[in-house]
C-alpha cells in the first residue's frame, strides 16, 4: 500500500477502544508479546494495521493510530521507534488532541539515541511561547521527560522566560523541567538559578513545592553549593504547613546540615517542634530521619526522636514497625540506648511474618552485639535459625559470622566458645554459608593459637560424622575441618581415629578440590605419626639437652598424667606442654639450631607419654588402612587428588621399607639406610609443625623493586584488564596456598622460618587495647609470618647464599607488612573488601564530580556573580542568542562597576572578605541595571519588590552567600 | 530524581500502566517488571508495604484488584509515597467514579495525562485533586 491507506481504512478503522477489546478477547497477558499463537497473531495483525493506518493523511485516522501503537507499546512492550517521525508530525498538528497524543508518544517513547528528536526542538520552542498555556504544559512535559543536551541548550532561553510565567501551573512545570536541563547542560544554570531562587519566596504552595524539590535534587547531589540559600530554606521550614514542602526541606537540611554546624543549632528546634505537633505520621518520620542522621549531637532532639521511633515500634501497621525499626538502625551508632531500651519489641519483630521487619530487625540486634552478650545473643539467634525458613536462617548465620569477624573478631573474648559455635553453625539445616565458615576456621586456626586444641576437636567432631558429607553444602566446612586437623595433627586425641574419618568411605561424595585437601591431612597425619615412631629416643636425648627448664617440667608433667589406655594416645596440651608456643621469640633469635630443637623437644614430650603405647602394630595398621584406601585413587582423573595420593603412597613405600628393615627400628638409629629414610620423614615432619600463618596483603606490594626491573611499564596495560580478577586471588592468598602447596613449604620453610620472624613495633590503639585485656588469646606479636609460598623452592637446599642475600628484603617486607595485621587476628577478608572499597569509591568519585562540578560550579557562579547574570539574561531573551553571549553580556556591567571583579568570579576562589564586598556591589548594581532593563517584567510579576525591598533583599542574599563561601559565623546571626 | 517510575498491575501479574522517569530499554523495563511483581505480589496483607529491589525502593499499595507500585530512590520518605499513591487513587477515583482496572484499561492516556500532572521528572509537582483534573476535564468539555 504504498499510496497510504485507502478510504476504506480510514472509515473502518478499529479505534483504540476495538484494539484493547479485542486484545482482551485475545486473551493476551500484557508484558508477553507471545502469548498463544493466536493472541500473538492478532497482534501482530493490530501492528500491522497501525503501520498502515499512520501513513494516513487524515489527522484522525493517524492520532488513532499513534494512540493504539502507544498503547502496545507502553503495555506490551511493543517497540515503536520507527514511528518517531509520526510522533513529530502529530506535535505540531493543530488539532490539541492529536498534539497531545504526538507528544505523549514522544515522551513514552524517545530517548537520547532517538536521531530524530532534533526535528522536534522547533515544535517544542514554538509551542513553549505558544499563548495556549496548556500546549505550554503539553510541551514542557514532553522536554521534561525527553531533554536531551542539544534541546536544553536550544530551549533554555524558552524556559527562562517560562520561568517568569503568571500562570502558576506554567511556573510550576518550568520549574520541575529546569532540573533536568541544569543536568544536560549545566550552563544554563546561570541563565536560571537566580529565577529559580526568586521563586523560594512565591506565595503559592504548588510552586514552592515544585521549587523546593528541585533543590532537593540538587542538594543531594553537591549540598555544598547550597548553603547560601539556608535561610530561604529556614523561613519555608518555619512557615510553611504543608506536609510535602516540609518533607522536602527537611531532607535539604538532611544534608546542609553536616556541612555547616551552626546550622543544626537554628534547625533542631523547629524540627522538634514539627515533630511534635504533626499527626502526620510520613512527616514525623522525616522529622525523626533527619535527626538521627544529621542532628545527633543534639540530645535532646535524639531522645524525641527515640520517644517517636518507640511510637512507631509500638504501632500494629507493619509499615511503621519497619520505618521504627529503620531509624532505630540510623540511631543505632550514636545511641546504643534507644536500641536497648526497644530491646523486646526488636527481639519479637525476628518472628515477624514479613520477611522485610525480619532482616531490619536481625540488623538491629547485630548492633547491639558488644563483647559482654556476643554468647547470648548468637545462642538467641542459632535457636531462631533452626526454626525459620532458609533464606532468613542463612541470612541470621551471615550476620552472625560478620558480626563476630568485624574488626579482626574485636567482639570474640572466647575463642572456643567461637569456634564450637562455628562448628554448631556447619550443623544447622538450611545452612548454606559454608564458604564463610571454612573461612573463619581456617583463618582463627591461624591467627589465634590458644584456641587450636578447640579447633582441631569441633574438626574431628565435623569429620567423623559420616551424615555431613552428604550435605554439600558443607563440604567447605569439612575441607577446613579436615585441613586444620592435618595442620595442627599434634593437638589431636586419636591420630588414628582422625586417619579412619579423612578416609571414609564417604568421602567419595567431596567435590575433587577438597577431597585433596582430606588426602593432604592424612598424609600430614601420617607423616606425624611415623616421625614418632621413628624417633622417640631422639626425642628423648633432645628433653635432656633441654631448652628450657620450665619447658622440661611441661612435658614431664605431661607424660606422667596424660597417659590414658588408648592405642594411640596424644597428650592434650594445656600451658605447660607447648614449648612451641612459649618459646617462639627464643626460638626466633636462634635461628636453625634453636628451631630444630624446640620442634624436636615437642615431640619428643609427645613421644615420652605414649612410649610403648605407638606401637609397631599400629603403625603398620594405619599404613595399611591408607593405603588400601588410597591405592585405588592413585590412578584418578583429577590430578589434585592423583598428585596427593601418589605423596602418599611414596611416604608409605618409604615407611614399609623402614619398619620391615628393622624389628626393633628405635635401636637403630645409627645404621644409615635407615637413618636416611628416617631422615626424610623428620624433615617432611619438621616442615609440617611449621607455622602457617596470614600474609599481609599488601606484602607483596611491599617488596622493593629491584634496580633494572620494570615493571610498570610492561604491566600497566595488562593492570586495567586483569583489576577485577586481582582481588580474588589475593583474598585466597593466606587461605588456598598454604594448602595447595604443602609440598614447597616442606623445602622452602627451614629458610622461611628465619626471615620471616621479625618483631612487629605498632599497633592501633583500639586492638592494643583489647590485646592487653585479652592477651592470652593473642598470638604473641612476634608471630611469624609466611611470606608467598611460591619463592622459588629450588633454591632452598642448594643455593643457601642467595636466599641469605634477600633475607634482607624480606625482613623488610614483613617488617611492614606486620604493622597493619599486628593483632594477631588480621583477617583477610576485610582487609581484601577495603581496598577492594577504595578502589571503586575512587573511580565513582572522579567520575561524578566532573559533572556535578559544572552544575554547582554555576550555581556558585551565579550566587557570586549574583543577579548580574540572571537580570542581564533576562534582558537579551528576546533574541534568543547563544548563551555564550548572554554570558558575556552578564559580565559587563561588573566589570565596569568593580575593578577586576570579574577575575575573581572566574576564579571562584576563597579570598573571601573582598570578594563578597565586591560582590554585594556589583549585586546591588545590576541588580538596579536590571530593574531598568526589565522594569516591566519585574513590576508586573513581582510587585512587592519595590527598590529598597529589593536591595535589601539583594543583600540578604549576598550575606547568604558569604556563608557559603566562608563557612564564616555568619549564618546563625543571620537566622537569628 | 524522587520517583523512578509507576506501575499499575492487576493480580495476575499484567502491567496496566507503566511510566518510568529514567531512560530504560524494554528488555529492561520487562525483566524489572517481572521482578518487581514477583516479589511485590507475594506479600500478604500484614506485610509492610516497602520492598527494597535493587538500588530501587518499591512502595506499593493494593487497591482491589489493582497494585500501585511506585519505585524510589533510597533517599525518598514511604510514607510520603504511601499517600501520594492514595492521592493518585482518590484522584482518579474522582474524575472516574469509583475507579477500576477496567477504567485505567480503556483510558490509558487519560491516565498518564494525571500522572503528568501530578508527577514531573520524578518529582511531585501537584498534589491538589482539583488542579490536578482541571486540565482534562477542560479537554473534555472541548471535545
Amino acid at each position: 500500500m504504498a499510496g497510504g491507506p485507502s478510504l476504506m481504512d480510514s472509515l473502518f478503522q478499529r479505534s483504540l477502544e476495538d484494539l484493547i477489546k479485542g486484545l482482551r478477547l485475545h486473551n493476551l497477558a500484557a508484558g508477553t508479546a507471545a502469548g498463544t499463537p493466536e493472541s500473538s497473531t492478532f497482534l501482530s495483525k493490530s501492528i500491522d494495521e497501525v503501520r498502515r493506518e499512520i501513513k494516513s493523511t487524515d489527522q484522525q485516522t493517524k492520532t488513532t493510530a499513534l494512540q493504539k501503537l502507544t498503547y502496545l507499546h507502553s503495555l506490551y512492550a511493543i517497540d515503536m521507534s520507527w514511528a518517531a517521525f509520526h510522533a513529530i508530525e502529530l506535535s505540531s498538528s493543530t488539532i490539541f488532541n492529536s498534539k497531545r497524543t504526538g507528544y505523549l508518544a514522544a515522551s513514552i517513547s524517545f530517548n537520547s539515541s532517538t536521531d530524530v528528536i532534533l526535528l522536534l526542538t522547533h515544535q517544542l520552542r514554538k509551542d513553549l511561547n505558544s499563548g495556549n498555556p496548556h500546549e505550554v504544559s503539553l510541551a514542557l512535559q514532553t522536554l521534561s521527560s525527553i531533554c536531551t543536551p542539544d534541546l536544553a541548550r536550544d530551549l533554555t532561553p524558552e524556559l527562562f522566560t517560562l520561568l517568569n510565567s503568571n500562570k502558576g501551573f506554567i511556573k510550576k512545570k518550568a520549574i520541575a523541567t529546569v532540573l533536568r536541563v541544569f543536568e544536560l547542560y549545566p550552563d544554563s544554570v546561570r541563565v536560571c538559578f537566580k529565577r529559580l531562587v526568586e521563586n523560594l519566596e512565591n506565595a503559592d504552595v504548588g510552586i514552592v513545592s515544585a521549587i523546593v524539590g528541585v533543590f532537593c535534587e540538587l542538594a543531594n547531589k553537591e549540598p555544598r553549593s547550597y548553603l547560601p540559600l539556608a535561610p530561604e530554606f529556614y523561613r519555608i521550614l518555619v512557615d510553611s504547613r504543608n506536609n510535602w514542602v516540609l518533607i522536602k526541606v527537611l531532607k535539604i537540611f538532611a544534608k546542609l546540615v553536616p556541612l555547616e554546624p551552626r546550622l543544626g543549632k537554628r534547625v533542631v528546634e523547629p524540627i522538634c517542634e514539627h515533630l511534635r505537633r504533626t499527626g502526620a505520621k510520613s512527616l514525623a518520620f522525616e522529622c525523626i530521619r533527619t535527626i538521627v542522621c544529621s542532628l545527633t549531637q543534639h540530645e535532646l532532639a535524639v531522645k524525641l526522636a527515640a520517644e517517636k521511633i518507640r511510637e512507631f515500634l509500638t504501632e500494629d501497621d507493619p509499615n511503621l514497625k519497619y520505618l521504627g525499626l529503620q531509624a532505630l538502625a540510623a540511631i543505632a551508632p550514636k545511641s546504643l540506648n534507644a536500641v536497648v531500651e526497644n530491646k523486646e519489641v526488636v527481639i519479637k519483630s525476628l518472628s515477624d511474618e514479613d520477611v522485610n521487619i525480619k532482616f531490619e530487625a536481625l540488623r538491629l540486634v547485630m548492633a547491639m552485639v558488644s563483647e559482654d552478650n556476643v554468647a547470648e545473643i548468637c545462642r538467641v539467634l542459632i535457636n531462631y535459625a533452626l526454626k525459620s525458613d532458609p533464606e532468613f536462617c542463612n541470612e541470621i548465620l551471615g550476620s552472625i559470622l560478620s558480626t563476630c569477624s568485624r574488626n579482626y573478631y574485636e567482639t570474640i573474648v572466647d575463642f572456643d566458645w567461637y569456634v564450637s559455635l562455628l562448628g554448631e553453625m556447619a550443623r544447622v539445616p538450611h545452612c548454606q554459608k559454608g564458604e564463610e565458615i571454612e573461612n573463619q576456621l581456617v583463618d582463627i586456626g591461624m591467627r589465634v593459637r590458644d584456641v587450636r586444641p578447640e579447633v582441631v576437636h569441633v574438626g574431628r567432631d565435623l569429620l567423623i560424622d559420616p551424615a555431613l558429607l552428604g550435605n554439600p553444602f558443607i563440604h567447605r566446612i569439612l575441607s577446613a575441618a579436615a585441613w586444620v586437623s592435618g595442620e595442627y595433627v599434634e593437638f589431636c586425641k586419636n591420630p588414628f581415629e582422625l586417619m579412619e574419618a579423612l578416609l571414609q568411605p564417604r568421602t567419595n561424595l567431596l567435590p575433587p578440590s577438597v577431597r585433596a585437601v582430606y588426602i593432604q591431612s592424612a598424609f600430614k597425619v601420617l607423616t606425624f605419626a611415623a616421625y614418632f615412631y621413628f624417633y622417640p629416643e631422639e626425642a628423648l636425648a633432645a628433653s635432656i639437652s633441654g631448652v628450657g627448664e620450665s619447658v622440661h617440667n611441661g612435658w614431664c608433667e605431661q607424660s606422667s598424667d596424660s597417659v590414658s589406655g588408648q592405642t594411640v594416645t596424644f597428650s592434650e596440651p594445656d600451658e605447660g606442654f607447648n614449648p612451641r608456643m612459649l618459646h617462639q621469640p627464643q626460638k626466633d633469635a636462634s635461628g636453625n639450631d634453636g628451631k630444630k630443637m624446640i620442634s624436636d623437644l615437642e615431640q619428643v614430650s609427645s613421644c615420652s607419654v605414649k612410649m610403648g603405647h605407638f606401637t609397631k602394630d599400629c603403625l603398620v595398621g594405619m599404613v595399611n588402612l591408607v593405603e588400601s584406601t588410597l591405592r585405588p585413587m592413585a590412578g584418578s582423573h583429577e590430578v589434585e587428588i592423583q598428585d596427593r595420593v601418589k605423596n602418599v603412597l611414596g611416604l608409605i613405600e618409604l615407611i614399609r621399607q623402614e619398619i620391615h628393615g628393622c624389628l626393633v627400628p628405635k635401636e637403630e638409629e645409627n645404621d644409615r639406610g635407615e637413618l636416611k629414610a628416617c631422615e626424610i620423614v623428620r624433615v617432611m615432619h619438621d616442615a609440617f609443625s611449621e607455622e602457617l600463618g596470614p600474609v599481609s596483603l599488601s606484602a607483596q606490594g611491599r617488596v622493593p623493586l629491584p634496580d633494572g626491573l620494570e615493571l610498570k611499564e610492561n604491566l600497566s596495560d595488562l593492570e586495567a584488564i586483569c583489576g577485577d580478577f586481582r582481588i580474588p586471588v589475593l583474598s585466597s592468598f593466606s587461605l588456598e596456598k598454604p594448602r595447595s602447596l604443602e609440598k614447597d613449604v616442606v623445602t622452602v620453610s627451614d629458610q622461611q622460618n628465619e626471615e620471616e620472624c621479625e618483631p612487629s613495633s605498632e599497633s592501633t590503639s583500639l586492638l592494643t587495647e583489647h590485646r592487653k585485656r585479652h592477651g592470652i588469646y593473642y598470638l604473641p606479636s612476634e608471630k611469624k609470618e609466611k611470606v608467598p609460598n611460591d619463592y622459588p623452592p629450588a633454591n632452598d637446599l642448594s643455593m643457601q647464599d642467595k636466599v641469605n642475600d634477600e633475607v634482607d628484603y624480606l625482613v623488610k617486607l614483613t617488617e611492614k607488612s606486620l604493622v597493619p595485621k599486628k593483632k594477631p587476628i588480621a583477617k583477610p577478608r576485610p582487609v581484601v573488601v577495603k581496598l577492594d572499597d577504595g578502589d571503586r569509591i575512587h573511580i565513582n568519585e572522579t567520575l561524578p564530580e566532573l559533572k556535578e562540578d559544572l552544575i554547582s560550579d554555576a550555581v556558585q557562579e551565579v550566587l557570586l556573580g549574583s543577579q548580574a547574570v540572571a537580570s542581564s539574561s533576562r534582558t537579551d531573551k528576546s533574541d534568543k542568542s547563544s548563551n555564550r553571549r548572554s554570558r558575556k553580556e552578564t559580565f559587563r556591567p561588573l566589570e565596569s562597576n568593580a575593578d577586576s571583579t570579574t577575575v575573581e568570579i572566574a576564579e571562584l576562589g576563597n579570598k573571601n572578605s573582598r570578594r563578597i564586598k565586591h560582590r554585594t556591589h556589583g549585586k546591588e548594581r545590576s541588580h538596579r541595571s536590571s530593574k531598568k532593563a526589565t522594569g516591566e517584567s519585574d513590576r508586573s510579576d513581582r510587585p512587592n519588590s519595590s527598590h529598597p525591598h529589593g536591595k535589601h533583599k539583594s543583600r540578604q542574599r549576598a550575606d547568604g552567600m558569604e556563608n557559603v563561601a566562608a563557612e564564616s559565623p555568619v549564618i546563625p546571626d543571620f537566622l537569628l | 530524581m524522587g520517583i523512578r517510575f509507576i506501575l499499575m498491575v492487576n493480580k495476575q501479574g499484567q502491567t496496566r500502566l507503566a511510566q518510568y522517569y529514567e531512560y530504560l530499554t524494554i528488555e529492561e523495563r520487562r525483566a524489572l517488571e517481572g521482578e518487581i511483581v514477583r516479589k511485590c505480589l507475594a506479600r500478604t496483607e500484614q506485610q509492610c508495604s516497602f520492598v527494597e529491589h535493587r538500588n530501587y525502593k518499591i512502595v506499593y499499595r493494593r487497591y482491589a484488584s489493582l497494585f500501585f507500585l511506585v519505585g524510589v530512590d533510597n533517599e525518598e520518605n514511604e510514607l510520603a509515597i504511601l499517600e501520594f499513591i492514595h492521592l493518585l487513587v482518590e484522584t482518579m477515583d474522582r474524575h472516574f467514579g469509583n475507579v477500576c482496572e477496567l477504567d485505567i484499561m480503556f483510558h490509558l492516556e487519560k491516565a498518564h495525562f494525571m500522572l503528568e500532572e501530578m508527577v514531573m521528572n520524578g518529582c511531585i509537582v501537584e498534589t491538589s485533586k482539583s488542579n490536578i483534573l482541571g486540565p482534562i476535564q477542560l479537554l473534555e468539555k472541548a471535545s
